[in-house]
């Protein structure tokens, strides 16, 4: 016996790897090129997105039967972009300082295709408990990605993870540099299509 | 096909739902966002003034307030250099005992991709400077955003704004390193590569800043002479 029934488990898991909303279905990689310099924005900016997708799958999912069709659209950002301002005075009251790295791109969250992609494709269509678990699955599986780019971008952009040095004095001494490239947007553009490339190489993937 | 009637009635309601839990949040937390906005401010007046001495120790945001009440004095001068109540320039003055220690002046201006923020400390003298911190800019993390690195500002620090003679000339971050034995180094420090159009908006703006400072620094070098 377990807490969730194995469709259920599937909703959860499918999104982490199978169906990976940034490396298989390409969404949502602005904020993943944005966000991803150092490992700690990218962790908070994860947080912020398993809050506001799980939150407005779970909402939309209750009023899919009272939305009228016509309107759903709307609907949806109003219900997302409230979710979003409420995740970013939060963040501005109790994480200052992140939340001055993260500036626009927790607002733009509201622009990110996965939550307005999971809303129309899932919540629109299922109970509010699945379309809770789709939209964690979804977030998690975008903040994997995150974690993983961000992870790479600071090592060789920065030589630290999570700010703590981790490539010795002793290398730079002897003649090691931080790889610039690494800071900017074609760092993570490079990590993220090395990513794709593995995982597609692993689950025979092919885009049709 | 549901009515219009029902659409529009549908929406009205999310609305006021949802305008009403925003605005609720927004009031709610607005008073410690403020506190944050200004702890962050004055952290870094305290900063730029070398305070506390030992640098490697982080200060707690509630350490910040008392401490900035206790060791710093704010002032505004206007245009002339003269301490006024009218006057809309602030200066932030480090004091122990009725002694000036350093003067803090806010600094502004165009880098690359946004405009930086930060402030600049200058010692009783009227020329040396004490410090210099950077607390907001959007340059590009890695390139542009070294200026607000240990490692960058403190170079600043000891440099003279003023040339031997006594004229104003700024501080001027160049490419490279400095020569040692450049007759100029008193008032250069070395560069950031990768970064050449931050700095020349930074170098740009710290002289029109100490220039609409200068009558007040002015002053304090005529006493020092």
């Amino acid at each position: 016996m377990s807490i969730l029934s194995r469709k259920s488990r599937l909703v959860l898991k499918d999104p982490l790897i199978n169906n990976n909303p940034i490396s298989s279905q390409i969404l949502g990689i602005c904020s993943a090129l944005a966000v991803t310099v150092k490992m700690d924005t990218a962790v908070v900016m994860t947080l912020a997105v398993v809050f506001v997708l799980s939150m407005s799958n779970t909402i939309i999912s209750a009023l899919r039967k009272w939305i009228p069709g016509r309107v759903r659209i709307i609907v949806m950002l109003t219900v997302i972009a409230s979710l979003v301002i409420l995740t970013d005075q939060v963040l501005r009251a109790f994480m200052y300082d992140i939340s001055k790295q993260l500036s626009v791109f927790v607002g733009l969250i509201i622009t990110n295709c996965i939550v307005m992609g999971r809303a129309e494709a899932f919540a629109m269509q299922n109970s509010p408990g699945r379309a809770f678990l789709d939209g964690l699955g979804n977030a998690l599986g975008y903040g994997m990605i995150l974690i993983a780019v961000s992870f790479f971008r600071e090592l060789f952009g920065s030589g630290s993870v999570f700010g703590l040095q981790i490539i010795p004095q002793v290398m730079y001494d002897v003649g090691y540099s931080n790889i610039g490239l690494f800071v900017l947007s074609p760092g993570a553009f490079i990590i993220l299509g090395l990513i794709i490339w593995a995982q597609r190489a692993v689950t025979k993937f092919e885009e049709i | 096909m549901r009515s219009n009637l029902y659409v529009l009635t549908f929406m009205s309601g999310i609305t006021v739902i949802l305008g009403f839990l925003l605005s609720f949040a927004a009031t709610s937390l607005k008073e410690r966002q403020d506190f944050n906005v200004e702890i962050d401010m004055k952290k870094n007046i305290l900063k730029s003034l070398n305070i506390p001495e030992d640098a490697s120790r982080v200060l707690t945001s509630n350490e910040i307030g008392p401490l900035f009440d206790e060791k710093v004095i704010t002032l505004f001068i206007n245009k002339d250099g003269a301490v006024t109540e009218d006057g809309t320039m602030p200066l932030y003055v480090k004091s122990t005992n009725g002694v000036s220690k350093g003067y803090s002046i806010p600094i502004s201006g165009k880098g690359l991709w946004s405009t930086i923020y930060g402030y600049l400390a200058i010692e009783p003298d009227g020329k040396t400077v004490k410090g210099l911190t950077f607390y907001k800019h959007g340059e590009t993390p890695g390139l542009g955003g070294e200026i607000e690195k240990e490692w960058f500002t403190s170079n600043f620090i000891g440099k003279q704004i003023v040339s031997s003679s006594g004229e104003l000339v700024g501080i001027k971050v160049i490419k490279g390193h400095v020569d040692p034995e450049d007759p100029e180094a008193y008032h250069k420090v070395d560069g950031i590569s990768g970064a050449t159009m931050t700095l020349k908006g930074l170098n740009k703006f710290l002289i029109a800043d100490l220039e609409s400072y200068d009558p007040f620094f002015k002053n304090l070098r005529a006493v020092g002479e």
